[in-house]
């Protein structure tokens, strides 16, 4: 289990390792599209390693609310719980 | 109504090859006569039962190269040629030019088949979940060109002529008719294959294409010589900025050579041997001369296709005869395959490359290997050293591609005036 931190931490190596983007302009209240610039194949390629990463499953139908970091964090959070 | 096509020039000039990271170190090493084949020693290597465990690797990684995301979002073979062309666009002096008038021709015989490979073992392995998203865009053979047009802004369009190791050749051959017919006035064009992958290595040692010579690999490569066994697999790219002369001369870029003919033909023999007597690959030949307006005779150098095989090799040379005739005796004909291995779909490209500078530099590169001339070979190879070229005077030199589906390309280049 980890905490949201750690979370954080884990998603913001990932959008650097697809993006480039530095881990610390990964933060929580950052939109994925608006802020991020992630395209929806980007997006997709982030929700795979992050399943892997956190033993999650991220249904397609969650991945469209996920819209900030914030989201994402929680809802990983939550499905770890 | 125009009465002469127009007249198209290469500007720029890009390479990542077995020999050298870049076009300068390639050249350096096919002068003196290196060979780059060496034993894999890739992990995988021990994996495998596989007969063939050398291969042609590319001098510099695209890993050290490229960014991390680059690396990430494109497969191996798009990798070499994206580092290609970004030398060659900075060797053109990158030209300014509107998008509407950029075309990218980029021919690969394989594709990606490390993304399609390592996708199918996540399959099997992970499940279908874990598949990622970029997997399509890239396997797809398109992918290289596609890259290449988008970094660059190629808007008139983006193609990739597939033709097994004819291909890069066929796509500086279709660069050619997007600038004569009016489509764009500069094209970056050429090849890129990055297929040593135990796969198609099996695949290749199967049907008893490639040397098995394991414990000599640097004598592997061996055209022309009575004891070649096949070829050696090379992996990389080549790229051409090429450009129409008005264009060219109009921003005062540089001119490495003229780009003048094409010519294309299949065999329909086959699906993977050469026609015997070389009928086909001497139409291609005869073509590129008859739309060049050029005589036999105008030929001073031939970088040959020549990949060290037993019947591809003696093929090509009664091609060569049936289309040069007589004139063929005073033609230096090297197979730098001896030297870079084997590069498929990347071949005829970088062999452009070479053909370019041999005749800028107005020298031709050796073939190395040969210790016994194979006595059917009644050409004149140009063997061991480098061997001048006459110093004034128009020169025009041929390059050879073929491939297996029976496919021929010649393309003729001329030194610039």
């Amino acid at each position: 289990m980890a905490s949201e931190q750690e979370i954080l931490s884990g998603l913001a190596e990932i959008i650097n390792e697809e993006t480039g983007l530095p881990t610390d302009s990964v933060e929580l209240d950052k939109s994925f599209t608006e802020d991020l610039d992630i395209d929806s194949l980007s997006m997709m390629t982030i929700v795979v390693n992050a399943e892997e990463k956190f033993s999650v499953r991220i249904p397609d139908e969650d991945v469209k609310n996920l819209k900030t970091v914030g989201d994402a964090v929680s809802y990983i959070a939550q499905a770890q719980g | 109504m125009t009465a002469t096509p127009r007249r198209v020039v290469v500007t720029g000039l890009g390479a990542t090859t077995p020999l050298g990271g870049d076009v300068a170190s390639t050249w350096e090493a096919a002068l003196v006569g290196r060979s780059a084949a060496r034993p894999i020693t890739a992990d995988w290597i021990g994996e495998y039962d596989l007969p063939i465990r050398f291969a042609a690797q590319a001098a510099v990684p695209a890993v050290d190269v490229l960014t991390r995301q680059e690396v990430k979002r494109l497969d191996p073979s798009a990798q070499f040629s994206v580092i290609a062309a970004r030398e060659a666009w900075r060797d053109a002096g990158s030209p300014e030019v509107e998008s509407t008038r950029l075309g990218s021709a980029i021919g690969t015989g394989i594709g990606g088949i490390w993304t399609l490979l390592t996708a199918y073992d996540t399959l099997r392995e992970k499940g279908a979940r874990r598949v990622l998203p970029l997997t399509v865009p890239m396997l797809m053979a398109n992918s290289s060109t596609a890259a290449v047009s988008l970094e660059f802004g190629a808007g008139v369009g983006a193609h990739s002529p597939v033709s097994a190791c004819a291909s890069g050749a066929e796509a500086i051959a279709y660069a050619l008719d997007m600038i004569r017919s009016g489509r764009a006035d500069v094209v970056i064009a050429g090849g890129t294959e990055a297929a040593i992958h135990p796969l198609p290595i099996a695949s290749f040692a199967a049907m008893r294409a490639m040397s098995q010579r394991n414990e000599d690999p640097e004598h592997a490569s061996r055209p022309f010589d009575s004891s070649r066994d096949g070829f050696v697999l090379g992996e990389g790219a080549g790229i051409l900025v090429l450009e129409a002369e008005e264009h060219a001369r109009a921003r005062g870029a540089r001119i490495h050579a003229e780009f003048v003919s094409a010519g294309l033909s299949a065999d329909a023999h086959h699906i993977t041997a050469p026609e015997p007597t070389g009928a086909g690959a001497a139409r291609a030949l005869r073509d590129a001369l008859r739309s060049g307006d050029l005589q036999p005779s105008d030929v001073i150098h031939v970088n040959a296709h020549a990949t060290s095989t037993p019947i591809g090799d003696v093929a090509e040379v009664q091609g060569l005869r049936a289309g040069l005739g007589s004139a063929l005796d005073q033609v230096a004909v090297s197979a730098t395959k001896s030297m870079t291995g084997h590069l498929l779909g990347a071949a005829g490209a970088i062999e452009s490359v070479l053909t370019v500078l041999a005749l800028r530099e107005r020298i031709a590169p050796p073939t190395i290997n040969i210790d016994d001339l194979d006595p059917a070979v009644d050409i004149d190879v140009v063997r061991k050293d480098p061997r001048p070229l006459p110093a004034t005077g128009d020169l025009v030199a041929l390059n050879n591609a073929f491939g297996f589906g029976g496919h021929n390309v010649s393309l003729a280049f001329r030194t610039a005036g």
